[in-house]
């Protein structure tokens, strides 16, 4: 656990207008593409744009409930966590979002990407 | 009314100054801003707790007594007049002290002196101060919203504003499908106006309802008349000096007589703020209601508690007992927020939810689809307690998942039954069987064909029927959709009990649903399904929204059911169908022009030579199809690359698509000093013909010019062999995993009956096979005489088979690069969101 509390850092990144219902855009950044998934509920995650299996772009799959299907091996990743769907076993890193009104904003800083897990967002190690 | 109400203030007034004088400063004065139902409950409230502990002001900015707002939708739809929704009368104020003051809105608060000051000028003071302001429709800030005839939802004077239009007759345009929009589309409607409905979102009322229910709503809201256009934002209202028209974003105009704004309420904290109290999207208070100043109180919709902002009713209600204890002198009350729950006032339409319905990580979805009774409900259930409920249809059990809800009861024992409802199977909750056989032999089993428990058990043990299709053969129960056929089952197992063994299954299309792929094509055409969303509730789907397999094949299917009309949906296709190339394991994409019948020309491969050279692409390879792939294309260059070979004229290859890919030939009668007939000239008028096709799989054609079969035209989905007196057509080969050489189909004489043939067999296959089943597998288990049959022994069957192919093809041919490249068609697949850091 960490102790040093600091403030979070939020960067906007667009509109939830700006991704499709059940669909996907991705945000570049210095640490590799981040896809931001919206669910038909209009919720909003997001996850690192690689697969746990093969790195595939996530990005690229279809988004139903709140889960995505790669497109390279069809392996299913729940939105919120990052964690593949049983059988298949992996994770990849997830990052918090915000949306406030149409706006949405995620916190890189917060983001633990695949290699050393997610620690501060969700309590995974 | 006016008129009345205000002839009744003045006395009214006068009494309670006058017993304010006389009974002395001893009581606290409570001072309440707003005579809304926030306000006017914690005052009823208060009075119950603590009579006569205060000497209570209110100050009402509308000229009425305090009414139930909420009802507001009945009376515009004439179901109530605005005496029955009379909460308080001016009586009852007057009966329990309180000074009244309406059509008089509070302007401002002295906070030292502690008084406020009403726009007339009036002055009062208070020890304790209660703001009850509510919230105001927000407008939304287009040109022309403060014309006149732009009215919102909230009070009685835009209830007759909209009464007033409605008397005219008209056009209405109701701008937000939410839960207040769609109540005044209801009444509007209700009073013979021509409604339309405009809805930024994709479904209505999407805060409170899943897509389904949405779905659902919207379609027995357009069965009344009413207009539903979702996924609409406007742009402009119209008008001179009164409102005219719409006009949407995407360019549509509406005319209009009124407009209804009703997109959402912000909370009026206009007067909080301006006294200088904490704010945040509403006044600020704590568990007790208290502002930041610890002598002024806020309830209602003028809040903001815990970061939280609510616009229903049940909140206030709890807000106002724990400040009416609270100011009793008691102790201990906390407001702690509210789970709410929601129903829509539309006299016949039953709708209701609560709690959290949008799922996640460990949330399991329970939902029931009743298709002929338009029934759909969904629970969402956590760690064996319910989240979220949204109920469409049938809403008598929603107060109790709604108290299970509050509860946080453990349902984990009814979980099987529950969705069924409150005392289903109470006999012995958690049985499905003990459930069934509880049932009366009136319940209907099967709604779809009016077959009730009574009738199924007699036929079970009358005729000793042993499984589900002898009940469905004898019944006609679950012979229809098929959604009672679990029923049914454990009906047989009640009545047979050890007797009876449960059929094995048919291979469901996915986990989403019991039903075959084949059963729901029929459905689709049979029952005339349109759109995914009436799929997934006539065929009774288990998921809100589907899944990755079952959705592009519902999608193909409703496209091939309904050329021209179905919409098709892009979200429900694999990416290379909507990026229009192939990804590979890098994430780049491949690109594969069009090179028709195998023929290109000195102009296209310099093109392509320019492209490679341009975008730096890695690697060019010839394929087997007889073209060219480009390999190591960024998914943000593919618009730019699909611009250069448009420009040389060349059209996407569709490499990607489940549908016409190549047609393969050999050189033919042209060159060739064997080839009988010209075959790169049949070939290229087969690409012309079929190019551009969506099909339940790959398709692959080839023509070779002569029985040597140098195009491989015997491992195509369908291959033609010339020889000297025709034409031989073989169908159903393919190379890949399992190789199949072709059967022989026919043989013709001309090439207008090969193209004849070709049609009809490529849409024999497109109606007939399953989602991802090639040629080869649909002819094993179709069989080729099935095949000869329509097409070679019924030769009126292959006409209009050819028919609605070429008819289906007047959709489908538009170069999909060209609408990407050139006209910004789905921009959004091409470009990144943001770049950041």
């Amino acid at each position: 656990m960490e102790t040093a509390i600091s403030e979070t850092v939020w960067t906007q990144v667009g509109s939830i207008d700006d991704i499709p219902v059940l669909g996907s855009r991705v945000v570049r950044t210095p640490d590799g593409d981040i896809a931001l998934f919206r669910t038909a509920a209009d919720e909003v995650f997001a996850l690192e744009d690689a697969c746990p299996h093969k790195q595939g772009p996530l990005s690229q799959g279809i988004v139903h409930g709140r889960r995505v299907t790669c497109p390279l091996h069809n392996w299913v990743i729940e939105l919120a966590t990052g964690e593949a769907v049983a059988p298949d076993e992996g994770r990849t890193g997830h990052v918090p979002v915000r949306v406030e009104g149409r706006s949405v904003a995620i916190a890189l800083g917060e983001a633990k990407l695949s290699r050393s897990g997610c620690r501060k967002a969700c309590g995974h190690v | 009314m006016d008129m009345h109400l205000s002839s009744n203030n003045g006395p009214a007034v006068e009494l309670n100054e006058a017993e304010l004088l006389s009974a002395g400063p001893a009581r606290e004065r409570l001072v309440v801003v707003g005579n809304g139902m926030a306000g006017m409950k914690t005052v009823e409230e208060l009075l119950a707790k603590a009579p006569g502990r205060f000497d209570i002001t209110v100050f009402g900015a509308e000229p009425l007594p305090n009414y139930n707002r909420i009802m507001l939708s009945p009376v515009l739809a004439g179901e109530k007049t605005f005496d029955q929704i009379v909460l308080n009368s001016r009586e009852w104020y007057d009966a329990n002290g309180i000074t009244l003051l309406t059509g008089e809105p509070v302007e401002g608060i002295d906070r030292e002196g502690k008084t406020v000051v009403s726009q007339s000028g009036r002055v009062v003071p208070y020890d304790r101060l209660l703001i009850a302001t509510g919230s105001m429709p927000f407008i939304i800030p287009v040109p022309g919203s403060t014309l006149p005839g732009v009215i919102g939802f909230r009070d009685l004077a835009d209830v007759d504003a909209m009464l007033a239009a409605a008397a005219k007759g008209g056009r209405a345009v109701v701008i937000g499908g939410g839960l207040l929009g769609l109540e005044a589309a209801n009444g509007l409607r209700v009073k013979g106006m021509d409604v339309t409905v405009i809805h930024l979102m994709p479904t209505l009322m999407e805060r409170q309802l899943d897509p389904s229910a949405g779905m659902l709503l919207q379609r027995e809201l357009e069965r009344r008349g009413i207009e539903v256009l979702t996924g609409a934002d406007t742009a402009e209202i119209v008008g001179e000096d009164w409102v005219s028209a719409v006009r949407l974003k995407d360019g549509r105009e509406l005319p209009a007589d009124i407009v209804v704004m009703a997109v959402g309420i912000r909370p009026n904290m206009a007067l909080g703020k301006a006294a200088g109290l904490e704010c945040g999207r509403g006044i600020r208070v704590d568990d007790q209601m208290r502002t930041s100043d610890p002598s002024i109180y806020a309830v209602g919709e003028c809040v903001e508690h815990r970061g939280l902002t609510y616009g229903l009713v049940a909140p206030l209600f709890e807000m106002a007992k724990v400040l009416a204890h609270d100011l009793a002198g008691g102790e201990g009350a906390a407001y702690a927020g509210s789970v709410t729950s929601t129903k829509l006032k539309v006299t016949g339409v039953d709708v209701f939810s609560a709690g959290d319905f949008s799922g996640g990580e460990g949330t399991e979805d329970i939902v029931f689809r009743d298709a002929a009774r338009g029934v759909y409900k969904r629970l969402v259930l956590k760690d064996g307690k319910l989240l979220g409920a949204v109920l469409y249809g049938d809403t008598k059990d929603g107060a109790w998942y709604f108290s299970l809800l509050k509860d946080g009861a453990d349902v984990s024992a009814e979980r099987d039954t529950m969705i069924f409802g409150q005392g289903f199977g109470s006999a012995d909750a958690g049985d499905p069987n003990a459930a069934i056989a509880a049932l009366p032999d009136s319940a209907e089993i099967c709604g779809c064909n009016g077959v009730c428990k009574g009738a199924i058990v007699k036929a079970i043990t009358e005729k000793g029927l042993t499984s589900l299709d002898e009940v469905k053969a004898h019944t006609k129960a679950s012979a229809s959709c098929g959604g009672c056929s679990g029923t049914v089952e454990r009906l047989l197992a009640v009545t047979l009990g050890d007797g009876f063994t449960a059929a094995p299954k048919v291979k469901p299309m996915c986990k989403c649903t019991h039903h075959t792929h084949d059963e729901v094509r029929a459905a689709i055409v049979d029952r005339g399904l349109k759109t995914m969303a009436d799929v997934f509730q006539a065929m009774e789907w288990t998921t809100p929204d589907g899944c990755a397999s079952c959705r592009p094949a519902l999608n193909y299917y409703l496209l091939c059911a309904w050329p021209g009309e179905y919409r098709d949906d892009y979200q429900s296709r694999f990416i290379n169908e909507r990026a229009h190339a192939n990804i590979q394991k890098d994430g780049t994409y491949s690109v594969v022009p069009r090179m028709w019948g195998g023929l290109t020309n000195a102009a296209e491969l310099r093109a392509i030579a320019d492209v490679v050279d341009k975008f730096n692409i890695p690697t060019v390879k010839v394929t087997g199809g007889q073209r060219i792939d480009l390999f190591g294309v960024k998914k943000e260059d593919l618009p730019a690359v699909w611009a250069d070979l448009n420009a040389a004229g060349m059209v996407s290859g569709h490499a990607y698509a489940k549908g016409l890919r190549t047609v393969k030939t050999c050189v033919g009668s042209e060159w060739c000093r064997f080839g009988t007939q010209d075959s790169t000239g049949l070939g290229v008028k087969l690409e012309r013909m079929t190019w551009g096709t969506w099909t339940p799989h790959k398709v692959k054609l080839a023509v070779s010019g002569c029985p040597r079969n140098c195009a491989e035209a015997t491992i195509k989905d369908l291959g033609v062999v010339c020889i000297d007196s025709g034409y031989e057509l073989h169908v159903g080969g393919n190379g890949g995993l399992h190789v199949r050489a072709c059967d022989l189909l026919v043989r013709v004489a001309t090439e207008e009956e090969v193209l004849e043939y070709t049609g009809a067999f490529m849409q024999l296959y497109r109606e007939e096979a399953r989602y991802l089943e090639r040629t080869a597998p649909w002819l094993e288990r179709v069989g080729l005489d099935h095949i000869k049959a329509a097409l070679v022994e019924d030769p009126e069957r292959r006409r209009a088979l050819n028919a609605r192919f070429l008819f289906s093809q007047t959709f489908s041919q538009d170069d999909p690069w060209a609408e990407r490249a050139a006209k910004g068609v789905d921009r959004h697949e091409f470009n990144l969101l943001a770049e950041v850091g």
